[in-house]
């Protein structure tokens, strides 16, 4: 064991780009692509936590280009778990942490627990280990979902947050079907803070808004409980561009209102960033095709396809709830529903 | 606890009570300390953590008790536990085993000493709730310790001792203690159970030294080594799986010394063999009825018969399987288990035996049975066929070559 003792965790909210922490926590010696977002975002990720902080990452780009025997870039200690167990790495470290130092085990102090999955081994295959995990509520765990839309690792095959009609290797476009992935993409954020009312901080963002990001996890980490973070990682090699444009990808992303910055915090949802801007009405919504014309695996698509994406988005922003966060509402008749009587039930009047 | 007996002040070291298998596993967890244990519903193995509970709710000890999603999970969240420097528990039983295999899988790659069981069940489909112990064999090659106990104070002596193998540098290999569904999960024992002083001597406190994954600590474990390393990290586990025969030998020594319970062998107990010419040999609860027969025959017949129950199948004891058989005519293997298409049609213990004993040049007649799949009873008409079969190997009369019996089974 090194001697060196880190100091104290204290991690207040960064108010802009000069107050982020000089220190990198995530080096040199990592083999991902020219332009990964993903990377940037495992980059941000350990610098807003701090030394603190232990990482386990599952099975997918972030582990097998990131962890080279010898050549780890991680400077916080780090653990491989498999695909579908971010949730109960995540789980499990932070039980073990727990109960050693209440027994006296260990020496008790705050430590980050952060387990990280992509979006095949999050929104896919383990949404279940992490559903489960979000409502232990007695253990301090953030699970950070990266998303490149893909299972990029292994060859670009689509996964449930692939975007409707993109080509993956599991997806191509041929003579005959020139789509042959129809699904929409599955709302992560929203349906994991629908479902886990005790979960004191869930949130969606993106590398391209650093510092909001950093803020995220922070919030996550502060708040203490299960708490769960998905960015949006434009990908050169699976979404098909020049690696110099990720930054600007992911700004289109947010700037289409395809994926709205938000968090969920103590139940109380806001909107982050331009997404908040486009709400307020205060800065326009850039049609889809900004986006999509930027990317190799839309080629493909002809008018009527990118009508329909326009389409499914402006429902986003139109129809939803609340835009891009929660897919349903109430019919218009029944839109007093809205404004039910939201006092305890010993106050609540009686008129029945 | 379905008979509730006061607990008997029998000495110092113990008292005793009645408990069913999985009783007794919780009692070892409580006295071992446990720090995280994680449970999920299957039959029969739950009895364990319906049991661990109790204890909790009880007040009886102090455990991070989770409730996982799923198998899977349940594992996980041991193995990334047990990293932090936790001492763990977990187990399952037949499919549920099964849903958990990556976990399993990887958690004896990483070298971390979680304990488990196995509460040995049949594996679906069709569906079966009783013991079969091709769960627990699944994981033969995966570096897992793999001991069977007989008795509900065997399943405790043997979790006791599994910590401590487990948990020994040399070793730092995961041990699944196969419980023979129902037979031994659900039927009550008398069983000492010792006290917390006692076992303090026996078990040191869980030490991952230099491999805790901690912020003062700041490893990676299990990157990617692809073809450069994974070799030399294969032969490391083997090494270490070569070292836990010396180690349970130790422990078995020192648990004699302070419990003066275990038998000469920490691999084997023998059973009327010392004038036998023929045996078989079998693993878990089967021992009983086959016990009874011996006992029977001896009388009845005269018949020069005995029994060997193997305790460990993995790491498998070669040396003292091989001393033990090698003095009898015959020896058959009862298997709980099936391994389709393999050798001979037999089981996965005859393989296993076969092959031990095909170095010596004077070896024993091999005769195989699949008996009591599924749970079903090993009745006496069925231990006296075993027996009589080896017998006629043992005079030369080898029923159709190596053919496999399968016993009571309805053609």
């Amino acid at each position: 064991m090194t001697t060196e003792i880190m100091p104290a965790q204290n991690l207040p909210q960064i108010k802009g780009v000069k107050d982020v922490p000089y220190d990198e926590l995530f080096v040199s010696g990592h083999r991902t692509c020219q332009g990964c977002e993903s990377a940037l975002v495992m980059r941000h990720m350990v610098k807003a936590a701090g030394p603190r902080t232990i990482v386990l990452g599952s099975t997918g780009c972030m582990y097998v280009a990131n962890t080279t025997y010898y050549t780890t870039p991680w400077v916080v200690p780090w653990m491989h778990t498999q695909l579908g167990a971010s949730g109960s790495a995540a789980l499990g470290t932070a039980a073990g942490l727990k109960v050693l130092m209440r027994k006296g085990k260990l020496k008790n102090e705050k430590i980050n627990v952060i387990a990280f999955c992509g979006d095949g081994g999050g929104a896919d295959m383990g949404i279940g280990a992490i559903s489960a995990t979000l409502t232990h509520k007695d253990y301090n765990c953030l699970v950070l979902l990266y998303d490149n839309e893909s299972y990029a690792n292994t060859d670009i095959q689509l996964s449930s947050q692939t975007p409707y009609g993109a080509v993956t290797t599991f997806s191509p476009s041929g003579d005959t079907k020139r789509l042959m992935h129809t699904r929409w993409k599955k709302n992560v954020p929203g349906m994991l803070a629908a479902g886990h009312p005790e979960s004191r901080y869930i949130a969606a963002g993106c590398a391209a808004y650093a510092v909001d990001l950093m803020n995220k996890i922070r919030k996550a980490l502060e708040l203490g409980g299960p708490t769960f973070v998905h960015t949006l990682d434009p990908c050169p090699k699976g979404w098909d561009y020049h690696p110099q444009y990720s930054q600007e990808l992911g700004h289109l992303a947010v700037e289409t209102g395809i994926w709205p910055l938000y968090e969920v915090m103590d139940g109380v949802c806001n909107l982050t960033g331009p997404t908040r801007q486009i709400a307020e009405g205060r800065k326009k919504r850039k049609p889809v095709y900004e986006y999509l014309k930027r990317q190799g695996r839309f080629a493909h698509f002809i008018d009527e396809d990118v009508e329909h994406f326009q389409a499914q988005v402006d429902k986003m922003w139109t129809d939803w709830l609340i835009p891009g966060v929660i897919p349903f509402t109430v019919p218009a008749k029944d839109v007093a529903i809205l404004k039910i009587d939201k006092k305890p039930v010993h106050e609540q009047t009686k008129t029945a | 606890m379905a008979v509730e007996v006061k607990p008997k002040e029998t000495s110092e070291i113990e008292t005793e009570q009645l408990a069913t298998g999985c009783e007794a596993i919780a009692e070892a967890i409580r006295l071992a300390d446990v720090d995280v244990m994680a449970a999920y519903p299957i039959r029969p193995y739950d009895g364990v953590m319906q049991a661990a509970a109790k204890l909790i709710a009880n007040g009886k000890m102090d455990v991070e008790y989770i409730v996982a999603d799923g198998e899977h999970s349940q594992f996980e969240i041991v193995k990334h536990a047990c990293a932090v420097g936790a001492r763990v528990f977990v187990g399952s039983s037949g499919v549920g085993w099964f849903y958990a295999f990556e976990a399993i899988a990887v958690t004896a790659g990483l070298r971390l000493p979680v304990v488990a069981i196995c509460g040995n069940r049949a594996l679906d489909d069709p569906g079966a709730f009783g013991t079969e112990h091709n769960d627990s064999l699944a994981v033969r090659d995966l570096g897992w310790l793999l001991p069977w106990a007989e008795t509900a104070q065997e399943a405790l002596d043997l979790a006791l001792m599994a910590w401590r193998v487990a948990e020994d540098k040399r070793v730092s290999l995961p041990v699944a203690i196969g419980l023979d569904g129902a037979f031994l999960t659900h039927s009550q024992h008398i069983v000492k159970i010792p006290t917390q002083a006692a076992v303090d001597k026996f078990l040191p406190k869980f030490d991952l030294g230099d491999r805790l994954l901690h912020p003062d600590n700041p490893i990676t474990i299990a990157p990617q080594v692809d073809q450069d390393w994974l070799m030399e990290i294969r032969r490391q586990n083997d090494a270490a799986m070569r070292n836990a025969l010396g180690v349970i030998r130790e422990a078995h020594t020192d648990f004699k010394k302070i419990f003066g319970r275990g038998g000469d062998s920490p691999f084997l107990d023998e059973y009327m063999t010392d004038d036998a010419e023929v045996v078989v040999i079998g693993q878990g609860t089967l021992s009983l009825p086959m016990k009874v027969a011996i006992r029977r025959l001896r009388k009845e017949r005269g018949l020069k018969i005995g029994l060997v129950r193997l305790k460990w199948f993995r790491p498998f004891p070669t040396e003292e399987v091989v001393k033990s058989l090698r003095r009898f005519k015959a020896v058959g293997v009862i298997d709980r288990d099936y391994s389709f298409g393999s050798p001979y049609y037999g089981g996965v213990l005859y393989n296993e035996i076969r092959s031990a004993l095909y170095s010596q040049a004077k070896r024993p007649v091999i005769v195989a049975f699949i008996a009591g799949l599924g749970g079903r009873e090993i009745e006496q008409p069925m231990a006296t066929e075993i027996f009589e079969k080896t017998m006629a190997a043992a005079k030369g009369d080898l029923a159709g070559g190596d053919t496999c019996h399968w016993i009571g089974v309805r053609e």
